[in-house]
């Protein structure tokens, strides 16, 4: 190991230059891996945040809606029934739309869009508060903002905003009082911000045939269980009590949001290509450098240096070239993104990154396998010009 | 013609090796066949001899005679078809791979013709790498280097890198490295073939004169005769055959003269 180690350590010292050369190229795909990953967790996470930290573990939806919520239209007394069956702790309505805050003039935008979500104070699919209350009563004009909505205007909690709701084929506008603050909170891209549900029936854009309406359409009920562990049976307990619905548990729900699930794979499978451009790039380098010191590894052979020695001699400098343009990579990567806005959906999430850098150190030894093989195998008869 | 090292007196260099020294290296009817696309050749054909420690013998013939397929088999590179080598009485034959390799660092000191020095590691460093592949580098093996690389000639060119040497430094660091793990024999192929004849006559002038001080056993394959000068005895080759043994002064001095093959 300790001899191994030395004839890597000190071609690479001799050879700054040229392996600084190649670890930059790794530092670029590092870039570019990491970027994709933080960019797939980013559009995932703003894609599925508020459903994936529901306080809950099933979500009911209308019969034949396959999941999606827009296309789920449940009624009040479904949502009664709900909370009868036996096993449910607590069911929550959640209905869906998307409307813009104004915003003051010299602001960047006119409006930020938001998904306005109507939700039961205290009920499974409410919020968990950062900063100040829920809402006073069950009409109260008062909503709940997403950090973001915070980050990305100079509202505050006290503060009145106004939304513009296009009722029928008008613009109307309604003023909301915000009383209070959640975090991380994106729904199909945009920050939401929670009303509650009367409000939401009353403010929430219209076509002209639901102008007259004044019951809250619910998409979905967020369904608490009183045993997380019995999910099933609750499950099966729901779709005999109740007809003209179907029932999925949270992950379901995710994969089923519109565009989530190609959206990821088209992003993992852009992740996956680079990592194998750089496997090759990495392995057509080592390959090239090991044809060029075929007469060397002869040589060191020849003089006595045994096959484990040449072979572990050859992943340690892989490994350390791929280590170093790693961490350039890294560090390059944390750079940019402190530039980026926060409209872009970049997540450094620890996991994935640590995942994404875990690969990234693979595939140094991976695209150098075939050169280590190939050095391993060189015969030290080539010191002595006989093969 | 500068001498590089203080060379004993040339004349009485065969006399020295007194027939009580030990045989380090002996071969015993080695043949080596190659298959080919019309049959099969004998490359070594029933070739025996033996060297004694302290000796310095060339290997002479022309291109095809078959010296470095012999070389390749005194340093355990190549197995012999049929026939013994015997390195301080080893058997080469009953060595498993593992074994050869640790002979060939353990036992064998190396020069090559050319590619003989690691690019990376500078002048100093390539000879101390044969006392780090036997895990024998300590202060003293790093004291020794340094003054054998000096003995050389190369005292200040300790932390060049062989492309920072001319081909003369370099395979004098090669002959450094060769000697420095005090192996049982010393082969060189062709040490001489890149350099001029200044430089040759030098670079093997410097090589016997340690081959002989430091008591081990040295063959040189050269296809240069001019070079056989120096050495004790000369063993000739053709088709494979050790068709002649050049032993007393008279005979080497005559064969050297004669030039090059």
């Amino acid at each position: 190991m300790g001899l191994a180690f030395y004839l890597a350590f000190k071609e690479i010292w001799r050879n700054k230059g040229r392996f600084f050369l190649v670890s930059l190229v790794i530092a670029l795909i590092t870039l570019l891996v990491l970027f994709i990953a933080a960019l797939g967790e980013g559009l995932g996470t703003n894609n599925r945040e508020y459903i994936s930290k529901l306080d809950g573990q099933l979500v009911v939806f209308l019969e034949k809606s396959d999941y999606i919520i827009s296309a789920s239209r449940l009624r009040q007394a479904t949502l009664r029934t709900v909370r009868r069956v036996e096993g449910v702790d607590d069911a929550g309505p959640v209905s869906t739309s998307s409307t813009a805050i104004l915003l003051p003039p010299g602001s960047d935008n006119e409006v930020l869009k938001v998904s306005l979500l109507g939700v039961e104070a205290g009920r499974p699919g409410f919020p968990q508060l950062t900063a100040g209350r829920s809402f006073l009563s069950a009409t109260a004009r008062e909503v709940i903002v997403d950090q973001r909505v915070l980050d990305r205007s100079e509202i505050r909690i006290g503060d009145t905003i106004t939304i513009r709701s296009t009722q029928g084929v008008e613009d109307e506008f309604f003023d909301l009082k915000v009383v209070g603050t959640t975090t991380g909170q994106a729904f199909f891209f945009q920050p939401a911000i929670f009303v509650a549900p009367s409000v939401w029936e009353k403010v929430r854009p219209k076509s002209d045939a639901e102008l007259s309406n004044t019951v809250p359409a619910i998409n979905i009920i967020v369904v608490r269980l009183k045993d997380p562990a019995q999910a099933e049976q609750v499950q099966a307990n729901l779709l005999n009590a109740i007809k003209n619905i179907e029932v999925a548990d949270i992950q379901t729900t995710i994969n089923n949001i519109p565009g989530y699930t190609a959206q990821q794979g088209t992003v993992q499978t852009q992740g996956g290509f680079t990592l194998l451009i750089g496997i090759l790039v990495i392995g057509g380098f080592f390959q090239i450098q090991i044809l060029q010191k075929v007469p060397q590894i002869g040589v060191l052979k020849a003089i006595g240096a045994s096959n484990p020695v040449v072979g572990l001699a050859a992943v340690i400098q892989i490994s350390l070239v791929t280590a170093f343009g790693v961490a350039i990579g890294g560090g390059l990567t944390w750079l940019f993104s402190l530039g980026f806005p926060p409209t872009v959906p970049l997540f450094f999430n620890g996991t994935a990154s640590a995942l994404a850098l875990a690969a990234l150190l693979l595939i140094g030894p991976l695209g150098g396998l075939v050169s280590v093989i190939y050095a391993v195998r060189i015969e030290p008869l080539k010191a002595l010009r006989l093969s | 013609m500068s001498v590089l090292v203080n060379i004993p007196a040339r004349s009485p260099i065969a006399s020295q090796i007194s027939e009580n020294n030990t045989v380090a290296l002996e071969v015993r009817n080695v043949i080596k066949t190659f298959a080919t696309d019309t049959g099969s050749i004998n490359a070594v054909d029933d070739v025996s001899f033996s060297v004694r420690q302290g000796e310095f013998v060339a290997l002479v013939g022309p291109s095809g005679s078959g010296k470095t397929t012999m070389l390749s088999i005194l340093a355990a590179l190549l197995t012999p078809t049929s026939g013994q080598v015997l390195i301080d009485g080893q058997d080469l034959a009953k060595m498993n791979e593992v074994q050869r390799v640790r002979l060939r660092r353990e036992k064998i000191g190396f020069t090559f013709q050319s590619n003989n020095l690691i690019p990376f590691l500078n002048a100093v460093e390539n000879v101390e790498l044969m006392l780090r592949l036997n895990n024998r580098l300590d202060k003293a093996g790093r004291v020794r280097s340094a003054e054998l690389l000096a003995r050389l000639g190369l005292g200040d060119r300790l932390r060049n890198l062989p492309n920072q040497m001319s081909g003369g430094q370099q395979q004098r660091v090669a002959i450094a490295r060769a000697l420095i793990h005090s192996p049982t024999v010393v082969l060189a192929d062709e040490p001489t073939a890149s350099l001029d004849t200044e430089r040759a006559f030098q670079v093997v002038q410097t090589f016997a004169a340690l081959i002989h001080e430091n008591n081990r056993a040295g063959i040189m394959v050269t296809h240069d005769l001019r070079m056989c000068e120096y050495v004790d005895r000369v063993l000739q080759m053709r088709d494979g055959k050790l068709v002649r043994v050049y032993e007393t002064r008279e005979e080497i001095l005559a064969l050297a003269r004669g030039g090059e093959h």
